[in-house]
């Protein structure tokens, strides 16, 4: 995709300035593990694991930790002073529960009403799989979803209804891509800040919903997120 | 210490191998088997049942194996007749694939905390539950849905199961348990939940040296322990 576009960083960036200090945080696996890397120091968040983790901490040094010690996605991690650990069954009551603050979600697509759909596709024979990621979508306080704007052939992934398998209907609040930061409300989905040097029409042909604009769409500069 | 006259302590769950932790576990069987990734998998018990022979099995587990141990060894050998899990593909999950695409293993896909929930449900002696998690999916077809507070909840019932395969750190002769940070995972709630549930533990411990505000799994919910080295 050609044209002016925010890196991973800025756009993990972008979401982390939505985590206030003190939430309690699920990332899920792939792209939103990155918002875990760029969070502000001055934060205190607690980031929850689906598999038993509270105050879950970043990697262990090469060679150090306990090999039983992973986070979600089965990589390694650590346990932060405080943290705390329980079973399965705890972990997807604090989920479902409502005690999670905010979810970072990655997504096969999003419609304008919320739906998400990042569980399955419509690939013919490819085993079914879904993890946590029902109990987490209608579950946490606030979903946010980290994704591309469009698939690598260039077509939208945020559309009117899904075309996919739905994971949990209208529970998304808001998506950022590389192009755009859009909010979904009562009335559709409206943009709130957009990449620097993208204009209206250009980010509504690759989007497969119709888009309102905020009164004051931020400007987003590639490198200064 | 109440003993009996032989001097054998009236309750002691440990066994002296895992021939016997596995003793009589029958074909048709639905086994439980405790881990999330590589984290807390009871390998050696797992191993054990592919020794002692039971097959045509049902398992309940999250993922579904990976390379050619435990999980992966029990669909390599073609003993599962059937799989219960929230998560099948990984990298390496080669035999569950195998056998999938060859239409020799039936999947019973369950969102991840369903799956933990209904087997809380079946140890807690409840009849079921609902839940908006997978209420709006495909995987609500053919099960009651309703509207609870405005919102669409799916039906599920409990999951019950024959035998639990489980992995903790130590344990003492009661089976009270405690396990080793989140390799716990499903333990607590499968050891709830079977009929026979069995676990293999690094360390056992004197009654009465575990911390009782720190035990994990009563030993209520334990018939069986068995010591393996740390691998």
């Amino acid at each position: 995709m050609s044209g002016p576009r925010l890196s991973l960083t800025d756009m993990a960036r972008r979401v982390s300035r939505d985590i206030p200090s003190g939430a309690y945080v699920n990332l899920g696996i792939g792209m939103p593990t990155l918002v875990g890397d760029v969070v502000s120091p001055e934060k205190e968040i607690v980031y929850h694991s689906e598999n038993g983790i509270l105050g879950m901490g970043p990697a262990p040094a090469p060679g150090e930790g306990d090999p039983e010690l992973i986070n979600a996605g089965k990589q390694p991690v650590t346990l932060v002073p405080g943290g705390s650990f329980f079973h399965h069954t705890d972990s997807f009551m604090m989920m479902r529960g409502g005690h999670i603050d905010v979810t970072v979600l990655g997504a096969f697509q999003v419609s304008e009403k919320g739906d998400l759909a990042n569980w399955a596709t419509d690939e013919v024979g490819h085993p079914p799989a879904v993890g946590g990621a029902m109990d987490l979508a209608v579950g946490a306080k606030r979903v946010l979803v980290l994704m591309t704007h469009t698939t690598k052939a260039g077509a939208p992934k945020i559309l009117s209804s899904c075309t996919f398998p739905l994971t949990a209907a209208a529970v998304v609040d808001r998506i950022y891509t590389e192009l755009a930061v859009l909010d979904v409300t009562r009335d559709g989905l409206v943009v709130r800040e957009m990449v620097a040097g993208l204009d209206r029409e250009e980010l509504q042909a690759r989007t497969g919903a119709r888009l309102a604009f905020a009164d004051d769409v931020l400007v987003l500069e590639p490198g200064a997120v | 210490m109440p003993a009996r006259a032989d001097g054998e302590h009236v309750i002691d769950k440990r066994v002296g191998s895992l021939v016997d932790a596995v003793a009589d576990i029958r074909d048709g069987a639905t086994v439980f088997v405790g881990g999330f990734g590589n984290s807390g998998i009871p390998v050696e018990l797992v191993h054990a049942v592919l020794d002692q022979g039971a097959r045509d099995l049902t398992l309940v587990t999250n993922n579904a194996g990976s390379g050619e141990t435990d999980v992966a060894a029990l669909l390599r050998e073609r003993r599962v007749r059937k799989i219960i899990c929230s998560y099948p593909r990984s990298s390496g999950s080669i035999w569950f694939e195998e056998r999938y695409r060859a239409g020799e293993l039936e999947l019973e896909l369950v969102p991840q905390g369903t799956l933990s929930e209904r087997m809380r449900a079946a140890g807690a002696g409840l009849g079921g539950f609902f839940t908006p998690a997978g209420a709006d999916s495909l995987l609500a077809e053919g099960k009651e849905v309703r509207i609870i507070n405005g919102r669409r909840h799916v039906f599920e019932e409990p999951l019950h199961g024959d035998v639990a395969l489980i992995k903790a750190r130590k344990a003492d002769r009661w089976g009270n348990l405690v396990y080793s940070t989140a390799a716990r995972n499903f333990g607590p709630t499968m050891a709830t939940a079977a009929t026979l549930t069995v676990v293999q533990v690094r360390e056992f411990v004197e009654l009465g040296d575990l911390d009782p505000e720190c035990i994990v799994t009563p030993g209520i919910f334990v018939d069986r322990v068995v010591q393996v080295e740390a691998s």
